[in-house]
């Protein structure tokens, strides 16, 4: 202890407290004040910039979530629209479908009618012709008999014939 | 062109290294010392005196010394003595005192005599012509004077201050052009960022923290960078002189004593919450607590660790002669390089450790003396 209190120079402490004083005066000045400012204006900044991209990451999460929806309702319209196009469609295939059906049974009607008639008339054709032919027959018949009994008796028998035949 | 200019820099440190060395390598111990082996240190009492001499401080800033033709050597520089005397002001060179450190070199001025005892220099009592010695080896003929020498403690605080400033000012300027410094600066950013939010925001608080970084910073890297500066052959030893050491301690207890709230005295002289009685008592205690224990403990854990470490590696290195004997050269140097090695890894560990816990104990007090009482105990 008397050693250390010996080797305690009173001069020294008063050199090395001025020193010191001015040291950290200067320090302060020139270094520490600067330093610090800039580290906590950096510090500032960054935390500001974290800020600024949180906040414009969720800007973009919620465009993006109106982006979706928009298209989403688009295909729902699209939907929409595709489906009430198909029904139109499919209503009007239908529809001619039908218009159809009745325009052929109407024509096959038509046609029927016509067959009937044109039977009919074919029919009468026939009547008549067959008269015709019965009054020919029997013209020449007549005309036969006028000269030969016989061939005249076996000729109305042969078309007597005919005639069931028919 | 930035090569250009680190080449010249070498250039000049180079000159000016060998400019000293050839100066004052001329420069000799005329006296010739009593032993016959021309002052070489190599017994066991010569390598502790050498060790107990090294840690004092020094009135000349010497590199190394050797010995030839039976004559002491030394390689170094003169510095300036500044005596505060009986006669007022007297300055003048060390190389005076010719490396005389036992008072037998008497130094005249302005009709005072000096000698220099021990590393301190005495004023001759009037009318005495040499200097006379009791059996503790105290002079009994001269007295102290003040001495506000330039000493090697002295160089060292300007060198290192002047370091300090020139790299930390170069640190504040590249702030003013980019947001992340580049080249060294780079590397005492995280440093500075370290004291501010390791040492001085924790033990202080947010609230305050900022008025008394500055000061924290200062004495981390002060006291830092003197202690890594000691473990070089310079061989500083500023963190581990008493002065320094109390100096620094007597800062922080100013800073905490004047920035103490009131309920931070009202605790240490009038504690609420304890029996009338032992209040005075319990005042006693917390003001040499306050005033006395905690500067005391600053001031002495730094000066003893330094001091400590010095003389360890010293130690340790003298191995190589006083155990030369036993071992013979080779076992000694050897022993000596790998035990002083490790030892001197320590201490760098050492080194950042006592700044921390300067700085960390220093913040601590402060924000002790700065929180808000306003909780009940």
């Amino acid at each position: 202890m008397e050693t250390l209190l010996n080797d305690f120079s009173p001069g020294l402490f008063a050199v090395s407290t001025i020193l010191l004083l001015a040291l950290i005066a200067l320090m302060v000045k020139f270094a520490w004040k600067p330093i610090l400012n800039s580290l906590e204006e950096r510090e500032s900044g960054i935390e500001n910039a974290l800020a600024a991209a949180e906040n414009a990451r969720k800007e973009m999460q919620n465009l993006q979530a109106d982006n979706e929806k928009l298209v989403k309702e688009a295909r729902a319209e699209r939907d929409a629209m595709m489906k009430e196009a198909r029904d139109i469609r499919d209503k009007m295939i239908s529809e001619a479908k039908e218009d159809a059906k009745e325009v052929t049974a109407a024509l096959i009607e038509k046609a029927q009618a016509s067959i009937v008639q044109e039977k009919q008339a074919a029919l009468a054709e026939i009547k008549k012709n067959v008269a015709e032919l019965s009054i020919g027959i029997a013209e020449s018949v007549i005309k036969k008999e006028l000269s030969n009994k016989k061939d005249q008796l076996e000729l109305v028998e042969d078309i007597l014939k005919e005639v069931t035949l028919n | 062109m930035k090569v250009a200019q680190k080449t010249i820099k070498f250039l000049l440190i180079a000159a000016i290294t060998l400019f000293t060395t050839v100066n004052f390598a001329s420069e000799s111990d005329k006296k010739q010392d009593n032993q016959n082996d021309g002052g070489r240190v190599n017994t066991k009492t010569e390598v502790e005196d050498y060790i107990l001499h090294h840690i004092k401080d020094s009135h000349d800033f010497s590199l190394f010394s050797y010995t030839s033709n039976g004559e002491r050597k030394h390689v170094g520089f003169p510095l300036p003595v500044i005596l505060w005397t009986s006669e007022g002001l007297v300055t003048f060179m060390s190389s005076e005192f010719h490396h005389n450190d036992d008072g037998h070199v008497i130094v005249e001025k302005k009709g005072l005599k000096f000698a220099k005892v021990h590393s301190k220099i005495y004023e001759l009592d009037k009318g005495v012509s040499s200097i006379n010695f009791d059996e503790d080896h105290h002079p009994t003929n001269a007295h102290k004077v003040l001495d506000f020498s330039i000493t090697k403690s002295v160089v060292g605080i300007l060198l290192i201050g002047f370091l300090l400033l020139f790299w930390f000012s170069r640190l504040a300027k590249q702030y003013k052009t980019k947001q992340i410094p580049t080249g060294f600066a780079r590397v005492l950013e995280p440093l500075v960022l370290y004291v501010r939010d390791e040492i001085a925001r924790p033990n202080i608080g947010e609230k305050h923290y900022r008025k008394f970084t500055g000061y924290l910073l200062t004495v981390f890297f002060f006291i830092w960078v003197l202690n890594l500066a000691g473990l070089t052959p310079l061989g500083f030893n500023v963190t581990g002189q008493l002065a320094v050491t109390a100096c620094l301690a007597i800062f922080t207890l100013i800073i905490y004593s004047v920035s103490g709230t009131k309920g931070y005295w009202m605790h240490m002289l009038w504690m609420p919450g304890v029996p009338v009685l032992i209040r005075p008592v319990l005042a006693i205690i917390e003001l040499a607590g306050a005033l006395l224990i905690k500067p005391f403990s600053l001031l002495v854990r730094l000066f003893a660790n330094i001091s400590a470490g010095h003389i360890v590696v010293m130690s340790l290195i003298a191995i190589m002669f006083t155990l030369k004997e036993s071992l013979g050269v080779v076992g000694a140097t050897g022993l000596s390089f790998v035990l002083s090695f490790f030892i001197l890894l320590i201490e760098v560990l050492v080194a950042f450790l006592q700044a921390y816990i300067f700085t960390m104990l220093s913040a601590l007090f402060i924000g002790m003396a700065v929180e808000d009482h306003a909780e009940a105990h």
